[in-house]
């Protein structure tokens, strides 16, 4: 029976070393891998050794008290304040980009104007950042002084929305191209209009996707410092910020500018400072992931999958 | 007998000189067929011969498609449906569809079957009507504890039976079933071909199917159709070749085409 097999187990052996470049490729990718964490980690492990004297030493103060010329006073209150108004800011825009997402995949028909919006998208969103800065200047913080008040959370938050517009555009018209078209022709097919099959079938798939974009958009925002440069941030301000607009349009800061005030100073005493914003602002961003991703999970798991 | 049975049973769509287009590839040419009220009415032939692109006219989902263009006239109880005054979203809800692949909407069981009567208007509880559709596709037992679960966990059968339950939420006067069990087992087959046999007295069935038996098995009339090479233009375009009761298309076609495929000389 054995001999008259046409296969004998030889034929079947693995053989050794038949897959050595597949291994090669695979040991790369590893590295890669390692790599990109190591570098993660390097920076966490930077900024938080650099970080501990002050934070051990004066956590609560650090957050809440405002900028100071003392190193043993200074802390990040104005900061925190100012980086999450920008964020609430930003996020206020964002119906704006899902909606033009939205009409750009479902409503624009394909023409050379719909592509050649779609190109300056997608070129807008690698303008550098300074150059948007420039616009909320001449834009924001002249033009519209009567409304932003100058040099302001406004003017600022503004201008960071308009930076990560296209970004938000990109990410939530790939997600609502993502969007099988079965289920589009299955609530075209029972009666749904145009709109309704937009609202109840294509933005709640497209949802987990739109989020995600949008949470790497605002992260991108809360980091940013040189637009705040241009647009005159200060670095430190004593203002009262009593009055209800003076909140809004009176002098601001924002992590970012704390961070490059305080490793500016060349003094031993503000060692620490700079990484102890880049804590906060850290976890601000991790925060505000976190979020997005249990909101993800909550929509995904609704959405069945 | 052939006679009386077709003057009780009036026509739901008559189809003249139906060509239709996408882009500039003329899909299919010339067709003109009649369906006729409650009856299954099924589509075969061989890929590519225009039986789907002819049943996506009748509820107008080609309009979807930017570059399908039809000429010729479909009409539906007289009415033209391509007649600049009539809404596809109207004629949709009269004309029910159920796809290839089982589309579930990824919500619950009682969401997918109560879309319909949602964007149709109807207020209130939908109750009812949910466990009625349910009860009409044969899968209320199946469900019933869990209605609200997620339409996505059901397995393909059950997922096609939803549709259909969903399809006839909205009441429709016809179903189009575009080959409704070609991903599904031949047990899950067996079931939508029983709901399909259950529900022809209240509803006219166009289904398209590449499977023989199952056109045998439960329509009242079938049409085949072929794709032909156009021999000016070099492209395959499909062609109805003949339309007649099932049982005389697999009996006693009239032409020898229809007969080279259903006995299996061809296509």
């Amino acid at each position: 029976m054995a001999a008259s097999s046409p296969v004998d187990l030889d034929q079947l052996r693995a053989r050794r070393g038949a897959d050595v470049r597949g291994q090669i490729f695979l040991i790369l990718l590893l590295l890669s891998v390692a790599l990109a964490i190591a570098m993660v980690g390097a920076v966490f492990y930077d900024v938080i050794v650099q970080a501990w004297g002050i934070l051990s030493d004066r956590l609560w103060d650090f957050l809440a008290s405002p900028s100071s010329s003392d190193p043993e006073k200074a802390g990040v209150a104005q900061g925190i304040r100012g980086s999450l108004l920008i964020a609430l800011i930003v996020m206020a825009t964002f119906p704006i980009g899902v909606a033009g997402a939205v009409y750009l995949e479902e409503y624009a028909e394909d023409t050379w104007v719909t592509r050649l919006i779609q190109v300056t998208v997608r070129n807008l969103a690698g303008v550098p950042s300074i150059v948007y800065g420039l616009l909320g200047l001449a834009v924001f913080v002249q033009g519209l002084r009567g409304i932003t008040g100058g040099s302001s959370v406004i003017a600022a938050g503004i201008t960071l929305a308009v930076l990560v517009l296209p970004v938000v555009v990109i990410t939530s018209s790939e997600a609502v191209r993502a969007v099988p078209g079965s289920l589009r022709d299955g609530a075209y097919g029972l009666g749904a209009t145009q709109w309704e099959v937009i609202r109840s079938q294509v933005i709640p798939a497209a949802l987990p996707g739109i989020l995600t974009g949008t949470v790497l958009a605002v992260a991108r925002a809360m980091g940013e410092a040189a637009p705040l440069l241009v647009i005159g941030a200060a670095g430190f301000y004593t203002t009262g910020n009593n009055d209800f607009l003076e909140q809004f349009q009176g002098a601001f800061t924002a992590l970012p500018m704390n961070i490059a005030n305080f490793a500016r100073e060349p003094a031993q005493t503000w060692r620490g400072h700079a990484a102890g914003a880049s804590v906060v602002l850290l976890v601000m961003v991790f925060f505000l992931n976190l979020v997005a991703i249990i909101a993800r999970a909550r929509i995904s798991k609704k959405l069945g999958r | 007998m052939a006679d009386a049975e077709m003057t009780d049973t009036p026509d739901v769509f008559n189809v003249r000189d139906l060509n239709v287009y996408y882009g500039d590839l003329r899909a299919v040419s010339d067709v003109n067929l009649d369906v006729r009220e409650r009856q299954i009415t099924a589509f075969i032939g061989p890929s590519g011969c225009g039986k789907s692109t002819v049943l996506r006219c009748f509820n107008r989902m080609n309009d979807l498609i930017d570059i399908a263009r039809i000429e010729g006239s479909v009409k539906y109880h007289g009415i033209d449906l391509y007649d600049s005054q009539v809404d596809p979203v109207a004629v949709r809800r009269r004309i029910g569809m159920v796809f290839q692949k089982p589309n579930p909407f990824p919500k619950s069981i009682y969401d997918n079957v109560a879309f319909g009567p949602k964007v149709a208007g109807q207020k209130g509880n939908l109750d009812e009507v949910v466990e009625d559709s349910l009860r009409s596709a044969g899968l209320w037992e199946e469900v019933k504890d869990r209605l609200s679960s997620s339409a996505l966990g059901m397995s393909g059968g059950q997922q096609q039976r939803l549709c259909i339950a969903r399809a006839i939420a909205v009441n429709p006067d016809v179903l189009l079933m575009d080959e409704p069990c070609s991903s599904l087992d031949p047990i899950a087959t067996g079931r939508i071909e029983e709901l399909m046999k259950e529900i022809q007295n209240k509803y006219t069935i166009v289904i398209v199917t590449h499977n023989m038996q199952q056109a045998a098995r439960v329509s009242d009339r079938t049409a085949f159709f072929t794709a032909e090479l156009d021999e000016s233009t070099g492209q395959r375009r499909g062609k109805l070749v003949e339309l007649d009761e099932t049982g005389t298309i697999f009996s006693n076609p009239s032409d020898e085409r229809t007969e080279a495929y259903i006995t299996g000389r061809f296509g």
